[in-house]
């Protein structure tokens, strides 16, 4: 048993889901009891979503374990495929009806639809979303490929491409596809395929009318695309076009592929110079802790590094079957790889860590927040706000330009930091009115503010509230600032804000490793000079 | 002030209010009930956690049971929450399944690692899941167990919020009926109330208040805000329910002698005028008296509900199936603001406890009992009421095709009881229509 207080990743039957609901044309049967109905509402709340998954859940109840659970199954097939007519029809069981064994794959092969069908075994005990999804997609894409030869490509023919991995609820799936279609059209690259995003059943079928397939999201795709490799023989293209410099190798990658001249779409981003003009020159060095899918944490561990002049300080994925790449990623960046589902031990992590910036997911969000360290997410697990209205893909050149702006703008801005160290004495830029950034008019003290200063209103709480369901009381507490001689505490009020409460545990931290009891003025710049980079 | 009545004084009869008295109008008393069996689009017991973490302050729910549940739980907790909340899910694995590790002692080592990380909890839910049941994990079993191991710092209970035996709010009823046992026993000589039902503490302040002007000074509330404060509980016990989906605690608490008055529940002026009065009654508190202390509050409630009139008079609305609230809400709607109910759908029907609120909807309702939701949803589109209230999965959908929506969810989880709260309650279901209007997109 796991004690789990908050999950980066679902069942694998909501994985199935995010296949079905991105697809037309396909139907789930779901044996599932009545509370697993829930997962509609990451489709239709999260993610807006106008229709409803087609997903028909037989909710059986305590009474009917006695009796017949697996009838109850049939008659739902029977009505969805009357109600629905799906060209395809995924069937399979949540983790209740796994420990019922019902047995779907059989009770539904005697009712002998006249239509494919896939049973899908997501061994709810063992694997989580991710895994389902890609389990999900692969089998649907053997079920429909299974008899179909790969087509002989035509001199006169244009290169075809499969767009393979974007799933509903993926983040910012929607807007990757898009600007990887344009990206590919404008190196004249056709698409053949793109799937499950939008795709049906028969669109699978023709999967092997494309040259070579791109596998844009790895954990939903890559099982696909190894048998596509063994099936029709198609080339697969792995880098993932996440940031600048993955960008352009993604277009090398596919032109060598296409045979076509990459040269024309090479530079189209706004990055490199945003980067290296000097309003960026405050970035250099920032400690930055990334955690989230391994594919968009490795992905943004490179621009974060190369395209941002970060450092990477901490560096980990929550999904293991991609834990290998993940290794291999942090021994690039000499740290630790953090590999984990369990939040309480990312939150330790950052702690520990103290970074200037956290891009993660919307747990680290939240437990950023909670240490008051900037944050950007980059990955799924999915919220409401990871469905912007506007186009905000994370992907191609303009993606690039996007994780500039989203990583860069909670961070005190270059020429902020100036003006405030300048300013701060004023009253317009007193400690307490806080970064304008910060927005919600929340006040700038970090944890652990001197005893001296008027307490300030808890933002937490105040965030509490609006966002209704908070509990701010189990929080790990923050040290209390100990020892500081009062000469040292009114040295730590002239240091700004942003950074006063890493000066604290800084010192803090120095003092405790050298084992000094009091900290004077002398042990705050010793300090200082010990963290000094 | 206080008199004692035997426990066997009939419960007044039905009283909507104060204005009328009972009438022969049955309503929807003796209506048929259509009773559905299909798939149910409702969420399971456990997302009453929900609530009733933060209702209860030092008690901790642990749901043994799947990664499911624990997706369910932050799904339906709205977002991702900030801190680390007092709930949690000990993640049954292929393991324990196998038979590799004993389900007892991983769950008493997670207990462990649980009580060890929060000291703080004095009160330890086990919550069974649809999992947990279908292997026949005895959580009673383990509950004696910890609490012995545990004596001293943590109580130990058990309930199941499982799907496959709950429905939304009936997880609630489960968990307070798991609480009754535990209570003391009231040595009072003479009556005491007691409310039944989570609510705001905002809420249960206000009618206490209320309350005490009309001299019931002493008024107990289940759940309590701590678990050390628990109610006690007797033959002298007199109980309002202030929710109408606790019928097993009602019968708990019954069964150790205490007393349901019966009334309507307390949503809208008249509704809780009946259900303030109920109480009244039962303590022998003069009626004038009654009517000087609830004045204020009355005309308030019904200069707050008068906002939302003009907006929701005529207008036409369906219930799905959700909270068990359905029916007094809908006679709330249909009573206080003239709206027409089509068909008042729920998951479960509690006839008893219901029957003073069907016997004030319109004759004509359609009361649906069960789901089978894609046939409702073929009745609503059908209807095409000006108004469907249903849960998160199916809102945006149905906004989709034309229709204008509330979600249930938020009915349980925003203060929508009592007089001070009657405006806001009318208000939740006028919005969606106001904003249907405003909006030129």
């Amino acid at each position: 048993m796991q004690l789990t207080v908050w999950t980066y990743e679902g069942p694998p039957h909501v994985g199935a889901m995010r296949i079905a609901t991105a697809m037309e044309g396909v139907h789930y049967v779901l044996h599932a009891p009545q509370g697993d109905t829930y997962a509609d509402l990451l489709f239709t709340m999260i993610e807006r979503r106008a229709k409803r998954p087609p997903v028909t859940y037989t909710t059986f109840q305590a009474r009917d374990l006695g009796k017949d659970t697996a009838e109850l199954f049939q008659k739902a097939v029977r009505d969805a495929y009357a109600r629905f007519a799906p060209q395809a029809m995924l069937v399979g069981a949540s983790c209740t009806a796994e420990l019922i064994q019902d047995d779907p794959a059989g009770l539904i092969e005697a009712m002998a639809l006249p239509i494919p069908v896939v049973p899908l075994e997501l061994p709810s005990y063992q694997r989580k979303e991710n895994w389902g999804a890609a389990e999900t997609f692969y089998h649907l894409v053997r079920k429909m490929c299974g008899g179909q030869t790969a087509r002989v490509r035509q001199d006169s023919d244009a290169p075809r491409a499969n767009l393979l991995g974007p799933t509903a609820l993926g983040f910012r799936h929607r807007d990757d596809v898009i600007e990887i279609t344009r990206l590919l059209e404008s190196l004249g690259v056709a698409i053949n395929v793109t799937a499950p995003l939008g795709a049906t059943p028969a669109d699978l079928a023709r999967l092997g009318d494309a040259d070579f397939n791109i596998c844009l999201y790895p954990e939903i795709a890559d099982t696909a695309c190894r048998w596509l490799e063994r099936h029709f023989g198609q080339k697969t293209v792995r880098t993932v076009p996440i940031g600048h410099g993955a960008t352009r190798e993604f277009v090398a990658e596919v032109a060598a592929l296409a045979g076509v001249d990459p040269a024309g779409v090479l530079a189209t981003s706004n990055m490199p110079w945003w980067s290296r003009s000097v309003d960026s020159t405050y970035l250099t060095g920032k400690r930055v802790f990334i955690f989230g899918d391994a594919t968009h944490a490795i992905a943004a561990a490179r621009v974060a590094r190369d395209e941002l002049g970060f450092e990477v300080a901490g560096l980990g994925c929550y999904n293991r079957e991609f834990a290998r790449d993940l290794r291999e990623a942090a021994q690039i960046y000499g740290v630790e790889p953090l590999i984990t589902d369990d939040y309480l031990e990312v939150e330790a992590a950052i702690q520990a860590l103290q970074p200037e910036l956290v891009l993660g997911t919307q747990m680290e969000r939240h437990i950023a927040k909670r240490l008051r360290i900037p944050c950007a997410v980059i990955s799924a697990p999915v919220h409401v706000q990871d469905f912007p209205a506007r186009y905000s893909p994370q992907m191609g050149f303009e993606g690039a330009n996007v994780l500039f702006d989203t990583w860069v703008h909670p961070l005190v801005m270059g020429l902020e930091e100036h003006l405030l160290t300048m300013f701060r004495d004023d009253f317009e830029f007193s400690d307490s009115a806080g970064a304008s950034h910060l927005g919600h008019g929340a006040p700038g003290h970090a944890p652990g503010h001197a005893p001296g200063l008027a307490p300030v209103a808890q933002p937490e709480l105040v965030l509490a509230v609006a966002e209704g369901a908070a509990d701010a009381g189990g929080s790990a507490p923050v040290e209390e600032p100990s020892g500081w001689s009062a000469e040292a505490e009114k040295e730590l009020q002239k240091i700004p804000f942003f950074v006063r409460g890493k000066a604290r545990r800084n010192t803090e931290r120095y003092a405790a490793e050298q084992g000094i009891a009091a900290i004077t003025l002398a042990t705050l710049y010793d300090a200082k000079a010990h963290y000094a980079r | 002030m206080t008199t004692t009545i035997p426990a066997t004084n009939p419960i007044p009869a039905a009283n909507p209010g104060l204005a009328s008295s009972a009438l022969p109008n049955l309503g929807c008393s003796t209506a048929p009930v259509l009773r559905e069996r299909g798939q149910r689009e409702v969420f399971c017991g456990l997302t009453g956690i929900i609530w009733l973490h933060r209702k209860v302050q030092d008690a901790f729910f642990l749901v043994v049971g799947s990664r499911t549940c624990a997706h369910l739980l932050q799904s339906a907790a709205g977002v991702m929450v900030f801190a680390e909340p007092r709930f949690g899910t000990a993640i049954i694995e292929e393991r324990d399944l196998a038979g590799m590790a004993d389900c007892n002692e991983e769950l008493d080592r997670v207990v462990d690692r649980l009580l060890t990380r929060r000291p703080d909890i004095r009160l330890l839910f086990l919550v069974g899941s649809c999992p947990s049941e279908v292997i026949k994990l005895d959580l009673s079993r383990a509950a004696s167990r910890l609490s012995v191991k545990h004596a001293g710092q943590t109580k130990v209970l058990n309930y199941s919020g499982s799907g496959i035996e709950t429905t939304f709010t009936e997880g609630e009823d489960a968990c307070l009926a798991a609480l009754v046992p535990e209570l003391p026993a009231d040595q009072a000589a003479e009556p005491v109330l007691m409310i039944v039902g989570t609510l705001p503490d905002v809420v249960e302040d206000q009618f206490v208040r209320l309350f005490a002007e009309m001299g019931i000074a002493t008024v107990h509330a289940l759940p309590a805000r701590r678990s050390d404060a628990m109610p006690p509980v007797g033959p002298n016990t007199r109980f309002l329910l202030a929710q109408p989906f606790l019928g097993e605690t009602a019968r708990a608490l019954e069964d150790r002698g205490a007393v349901r008055l019966d009334a309507l529940f307390p949503f809208g002026a008249e509704g809780t005028t009946n259900w303030l009065h109920a109480a009244a009654q039962a303590f022998g508190i003069d009626e004038m008296h009654f009517r000087r202390v609830i004045a204020p509050g009355r005309e308030r409630a019904k200069r707050a509900i008068e906002h939302s009139r003009a907006r929701l008079e005529g207008k036409r609305v369906t219930f799905l199936p959700d909270s068990q609230l359905e029916v007094p809400l809908a006679r709330f709607l249909s009573n206080e603001l003239g709206m027409h109910p089509v068909e008042v759908g729920t998951p479960y029907l509690h006839r008893r406890h219901l029957a003073q609120e069907l016997a004030l909807l319109p004759a004509g309702t359609l009361i649906s009992e069960g789901q089978d939701v894609d046939l409702q949803l073929d009745r609503v589109r059908a209807a095409r009421p000006d108004l469907t209230v249903c849960g998160l999965g199916l809102a945006n959908p149905l906004e989709a095709e034309g229709l204008t929506t509330k979600w249930a969810i938020e009915l349980v989880f925003s203060p929508i009881h009592g007089f001070d709260q009657a405006g806001d309650l009318a208000e939740l279901f006028a919005r969606p229509l106001r904003r249907r209007d405003v909006l030129r997109v």
